[in-house]
């Protein structure tokens, strides 16, 4: 082979591995996204049915509720302006709180109720997640009527 | 006063970089040696300057002055001493301290391995780090500044995060900040290569021992830090793909081609440009890191934005670090030179290929990390990229990496002969196929990706030894201690290195294939098995420790009825903050872990509880260190040692060597 076509080959190979990497990462992306949606966003029916999403908002004072095996929860997650039920089996975070901020992951049951099958427990030293404390955001924003324990978090602190 | 002299240090060192980032570059341009030698001087002055600083901020938290805003922010009267010196890397302006000071002390180094470079390159090499360093000083005097006051002063601290109340925290962000900065000295080599338009394999020899030795503190920083998610979190996890996790593993990614493209660059001459383009890339993304994790853009891109002034700054740091070398980079690059040709089947072929993988796999991994904070910026939903977009771009990528890991030491450099490695390495990838198909199921399970790890880990050891095996036949010396003796030391790092990439390997693999985890509500005297292992939980009790009270749990663990051990896992109530900790108890062993961690206390003395059975799962930190072990004996090479004495740099180093023998 002339360097000129060995360069060429280079190349090829550089962009082959460009293109597969390209093809499994935009795959990947497709079917991994996991997106967030707010109570009312969830009240209002624009979140998916059987496929996995987020939820965040406030953990709504009150509303947890443990079952006799000490291990399934039911709580209700609110941005004050509507109210999403949710069930979790598991152990909780420790940032968990009535009161305090949640997002948990999971899907949608068939009555309405969110089965979340993660509680996440972000590592941060703020206690809201920044998901919630945008669902929180926003129904402030559309006029909803607010509650006195919203929690927005100091900015100026970074995470870990 | 003693904070007020901290910033007054401060202030003179940012004096001193700017000395340092001027007058050596441009003596350098124009042939004045008088302007060269500044650099020295003023590299260790400046040293000094922020050690000063960095040493009244630790007088500062421990004196518990809160007086000082910072100090009243991070710790707290009744936080230990240990924590409250640890609480200077607490928060967002004590971690810039630390990354301007870890780059003086990096400077400091240069200073005094550098006598054997010619005095234009030592001068734009500090002169470069000098002015990363005026960026440093500017943003902490002008926007966060660690020794502000607060007046009149707090009655008590806020205290420091009891997450990162934990000896693993005291030392895992000097490591990573070390391995980060590290990477800033070989920037600097390569933008003073550029400025100066002389890369050739000196260069590349001089660089390397440095690009190594970040990449060690790296390795470290990074299994450190999933060493503290796993026991201090709770939840069992060691890699998140967080995209705090994901800042540190872009440069590590960035870096390990980095340290590989430099290997050509130094033996076979080629590489240059790519080498140069990787060094720039792995201090991008090590800047990148750090204000991605302490900027608090992670936490809310809208945060970020309520504090202009810090985030412009940031921005336009980043804009003219990255954008400056890179155009740099543009304009010089052509003039240095392509090297030597190679055909692609090659040991230089095969380390491109690596070199391409690992970048994709670094592309993919910056992909995922920033794409959300862009969408969030723009307004356009909120996404999150969880961990299955990671592993499923990751491992295909990373598998032919490894595979090739094993064939490329084995390779000749310029061109290799397919039937030749073939059947040098028929045995090793025939005891490879045959161990990874057999031994998952007398493990008893078998998964196609249990068989896949073990078959890389195994390929990695095997191809290892046939490389030993070869190199021990062609050395000089009788015995085999002789000949393993005189080995050299880079090679065995080679060795190390790669082999603990398979032990990282097996630790993967066999905790993703063989954990198990267990949620329980457990009465007290109640039991619950895992694994082999029988937990019996003999009720909580509560204690106070120092800045918090907590229930401890005792769990008694046996196996087949003979008693391993008595594991205590606490809850913990840190009152400053109201926060509650879990303080999971581990039991590790060399061949699986286990965990316990309290969940909630429920009725009569009963708790929800976590058990975890967690095979091989210290392999995974054991491998990492085994990886920075093979970088500290490569860096230990007679080579670099004969390279740092200063006495006779001017003696080539075979006729030293020949002067050593007639000696």
């Amino acid at each position: 082979m002339k360097p000129r076509h060995k360069r060429f080959a280079f190349i090829g190979l550089g962009l082959l591995v460009l293109g597969v990497a390209t093809v499994l990462i935009l795959n990947a992306f497709q079917s991994n996204l996991v997106f967030f949606f707010t109570p009312t966003q969830v009240a209002g029916g624009e979140a998916p049915h059987g496929r996995s999403f987020r939820i965040g908002g406030m953990v709504e004072d009150g509303s947890l509720v443990r079952e006799n095996d000490g291990l399934t929860v039911h709580f209700i997650v609110t941005d004050t302006a509507k109210r999403v039920p949710v069930t979790y089996k598991g152990i909780l975070p420790d940032l968990f709180k009535e009161g305090k901020g949640a997002v948990a992951q999971g899907q949608l049951g068939v009555d309405g109720t969110f089965v979340a099958s993660e509680v996440l427990a972000k590592h941060d030293e703020n206690y809201m997640p920044p998901e919630a404390a945008d669902a929180l955001a926003k129904a402030k924003a559309s006029g909803a009527q607010q509650s006195k324990s919203l929690v927005v978090p100091d900015g100026r602190k970074g995470s870990l | 006063m003693i904070p007020e002299i901290g910033h007054f240090a401060l202030i003179l060192a940012l004096c001193v970089a700017l000395v340092q980032g001027s007058l050596p570059i441009y003596g350098a341009a124009v042939g004045n040696s008088a302007l060269m030698s500044v650099a020295k001087p003023a590299a260790r002055t400046q040293f000094l300057l922020v050690l000063t600083a960095f040493g009244c901020l630790a007088y500062a938290f421990a004196d518990k002055d809160f007086s000082v805003l910072y100090v009243a922010a991070t710790s707290n009267s009744q936080l230990p001493l240990h924590y409250r010196l640890a609480a200077i890397w607490g928060a967002h302006e004590g971690s810039l301290l630390l990354w301007t000071f870890i780059l003086t002390i990096w400077m400091f180094a240069v200073t005094l391995f550098s006598a054997h470079l010619p005095e234009a390159t030592r001068s734009r090499i500090l002169g470069v780090m000098g002015l990363v360093s005026v960026g440093f000083l500017l943003f902490m005097l002008s926007v966060s500044n660690p020794f502000e006051r607060l007046i009149p002063a707090a009655p008590d601290g806020r205290d420091l995060n009891p997450l990162l109340q934990d000896p693993g925290m005291v030392i895992h962000p000097p490591m990573l900040y070390m391995g980060y900065v590290g990477f800033s000295v070989a920037f600097a080599f390569a933008i003073a290569a550029l400025l100066g338009g002389n890369l050739d394999a000196a260069w590349a020899r001089w660089s390397r021992p440095w690009t190594t030795v970040a990449w060690c503190f790296l390795t470290i920083g990074i299994a450190m830090g999933s060493g503290w998610a796993y026991y201090e979190l709770g939840w069992g996890g060691w890699w998140f793909w967080d995209p705090v996790e994901n800042a540190s593993f872009m440069p590590w990614l960035a870096g390990t081609a980095l340290v590989h493209s430099l290997a050509v660059t130094d033996k076979r001459g080629g590489f240059k440009v790519w080498t140069v383009l990787l060094a720039i890339m792995a201090f991008s993304l090590s800047l990148l890191g750090t204000f991605l994790v302490r900027s608090g853009v992670l936490t809310s891109v809208h945060a970020f934005a309520t504090d202009p002034k810090r985030g412009l700054f940031i921005l336009v740091f980043l804009a003219i670090v990255i954008g400056g070398s890179l155009a740099l980079y543009a304009w010089r690059a052509p003039k240095v030179g392509l090297g030597g040709s190679f055909a692609m089947l090659s040991r230089e072929g095969m380390l491109l290929a690596n070199n391409v993988l690992l970048v994709a796999a670094m592309g993919s991994v910056l992909l995922g990390t920033l794409y959300p904070l862009f969408l969030d910026a723009l307004d356009l939903g909120k996404i999150s990229v969880g961990p299955p977009y990671f592993d499923s771009v990751f491992v295909p990528l990373m598998v032919p990496a490894i595979f090739l890991m094993g064939i490329g030491p084995l390779a000749q450099w310029k061109k290799a002969s397919v039937p030749d490695l073939a059947k040098r390495l028929k045995w090793a990838f025939g005891v490879s196929l045959v161990s990874a198909l057999t031994l998952p199921i007398v493990l008893g399970s078998w998964t196609p990706l249990l068989s896949l790890g073990l078959l890389l880990a195994i390929w990695i050891v095997t191809t290892s030894a046939v490389g030993l095996r070869e190199r021990l036949a062609h050395v000089n010396g009788n015995s085999l201690v002789e000949r393993l003796a005189s080995v050299p030391r880079s090679y065995w790092g080679m060795l190390v290195a790669h082999c603990g990439i398979a032990v990282f390997i097996v630790g993967v693999t066999m905790v993703k294939g063989f954990e198990s985890e267990k949620d329980v509500r457990m009465n007290v005297g109640e039991t619950a098995s895992i694994g082999d292992y029988t937990f019996r939980f003999d009720g909580a009790q509560d204690v106070v420790g120092p800045n918090y009270t907590a229930a401890r749990g005792a769990f008694h663990v046996s196996r087949d009825g003979r008693e391993t051990t008595v594991l205590y896992p606490e809850k913990r109530r840190y009152p400053v903050q109201n926060q509650v900790m879990t303080e999971a108890a581990i039991d590790p062993g060399l061949l699986r872990d286990l965990y316990v961690s309290l969940g909630e206390p429920l009725d009569d003395g009963a708790w929800s509880v976590r058990l975890y059975h967690k095979p091989f799962i210290d392999w995974i930190w054991g491998g990492c260190f085994i990886m920075a072990l093979g970088g500290a004996l490569a860096i230990s090479d007679r080579r670099y040692r004969l390279a740092w004495r200063k006495q006779e740099p001017a003696v080539p180093v075979p006729t030293r060597a020949a002067r050593r023998k007639v000696a």
